[in-house]
């Protein structure tokens, strides 16, 4: 129970997958523009970790690594996750339409989103989850969550982005990834939190 | 040669399952759509601006389809357009009458002056709750720029502290007019010849005045020599009904404060 508690803390706050990793940056700064719309793309990016972690984890154990193969690990994987999210799409357009509308654009945006393949990925690295299939699953939760954190954080900041008096030069763009530096910075202050 | 060959059936074979799975998904799951929504969404220009009284594009072509809407509501579209929705329906269209986005107001900084100095957010909405905004004029436009953030097709620009509107962008979606703390964009007919009041100021003759060298005093000159009774002057403030006014320029000439104009 520990365990599970500081790799899904760790997810969501030291190893913060937008924050400190720097995986999945495109939607972070894509849209953050208004919390509703971010924390709509949280929660698709969460979902679509969770079954990825679930249907890649088994892939590398059971077929990729008594083989082998470990090597095919990212193309595979990427071959997967797009497979897994149009699915997903077709399963809530047919069953909960009304997900599938406040989700709408993000949930094919997540095919190429690297943070999704990063967690798939770096499950096989992390020290924590050692090989455990249960913490592997909780690992993604955590990873996801932390991305919507990071996504609700940075849309109360661009709001009031918005409205702010910017000089013309950093207008746009550069305040915004200067934005995005000072709370990845602030993310730091997690550091040891979790051991 | 027998590792190459494995990674191309592993390879091969999840690709092979998944787009098994994803095709046959699709054809279990299918869900119906109506064709014809999504003909009529194709025609749409997809500018969800909201001019036609539904939520965005998607919701007009669906309230089409039901029969719950007409064509011919799509300002953006344009009359083309809107037959082609029409085809696609099998009925014939009327044409809302092309309109334009009109701001009633004359009051460039050369005519009206400011009453406070201001520091605050630079939008209309924020300097709107500050003492009514930072024009000396009460009804003005303060020409923060709202409308022209709001504006998709580039087609208002403030110039001179005054919003302007370029004819030919407008499409009057009338995101603009949403906007507008001060309410003074109106949606006028595009296509006609009319005399309009540039003024939305309706405090008495004299306070107009002080504040704005071009505001309509209400004096009424203008309803006295108009010849078709397409004027009328209400709280301080003359007002012309483009579907009576023949063009004939007699207000334009008559008014003191030159706030008339074609």
């Amino acid at each position: 129970m520990a365990q599970i508690i500081t790799i899904v803390l760790a997810g969501i706050l030291t190893e913060n997958m937008v924050l400190s990793k720097f995986l999945g940056i495109c939607p972070f700064l894509g849209v953050s523009k208004k919390t509703n719309t971010a924390v709509s793309m949280g929660i698709a990016v969460t979902l679509v970790m969770l079954l990825a972690t679930a249907v890649t984890f088994p892939i590398q154990v059971y077929l990729l690594d008594p083989y082998g193969l470990s090597y095919l690990q990212t193309i595979v994987f990427i071959l997967i996750i797009a497979a897994l999210v149009q699915l997903l799409e077709i399963v809530l357009k047919k069953y909960i339409p009304p997900l599938y509308t406040a989700l709408g654009v993000y949930l094919p945006l997540i095919t190429t989103n690297c943070a999704v393949l990063g967690i798939t990925l770096l499950n096989f690295t992390n020290s924590r989850i050692e090989g455990n299939y249960a913490y592997a699953l909780f690992n993604a939760l955590g990873a996801g969550l932390g991305f919507m954190l990071a996504m609700f954080i940075f849309s109360g900041v661009r709001t009031r982005l918005e409205t702010s008096n910017i000089p013309e030069s950093l207008k746009g763009l550069p305040i915004t990834l200067v934005a995005a530096a000072i709370v990845s910075l602030s993310f730091l202050g997690f550091a040891g939190l979790v051991k | 040669m027998n590792v190459i060959l494995l990674a191309i059936i592993v390879v091969a074979g999840i690709g092979l399952i998944a787009g098994l799975g994803l095709s046959l998904a699709s054809v279990l799951m299918a869900v119906k759509t109506d064709e014809k929504v999504e003909a009529l969404r194709a025609e749409l220009p997809g500018a969800n601006c909201g001019a036609c009284g539904f939520s965005g594009c998607d919701g007009y072509a669906e309230a089409l389809a039901k029969g719950e809407a007409k064509p011919g509501a799509c300002a953006p579209g344009g009359a083309e357009m809107n037959e082609k929705l029409g085809e696609i329906l099998g009925v014939s269209v009327e044409m809302a009458e092309p309109m334009v986005a009109t701001v009633k107001c004359n009051g460039t900084c050369d005519h009206v002056g400011n009453k406070m100095f201001y520091t605050g957010v630079s939008t209309c909405k924020a300097a709107n709750m500050m003492y009514g905004g930072t024009l000396s004029c009460s009804f003005g436009c303060l020409g923060f720029g709202d409308c022209e953030k709001a504006c998709q097709y580039g087609a208002i620009k403030v110039v001179n502290g005054k919003a302007t509107v370029d004819k030919d962008k407008c499409t009057a979606c009338t995101a603009c007019a949403k906007v507008c703390p001060k309410s003074i964009i109106e949606m006028m007919p595009e296509k006609k010849k009319y005399a309009k009041v540039v003024c939305s100021n309706k405090d008495k003759g004299a306070v107009a005045r002080k504040v704005c060298e071009v505001a309509c005093i209400g004096c009424g000159k203008c309803a006295k020599v108009c010849p078709s009774e397409a004027v009328v002057v209400e709280n301080n403030l003359a007002r012309i009904d483009p579907a009576k006014c023949t063009a004939c320029g007699a207000c334009v000439d008559a008014c003191p404060a030159k706030c008339i104009t074609f």
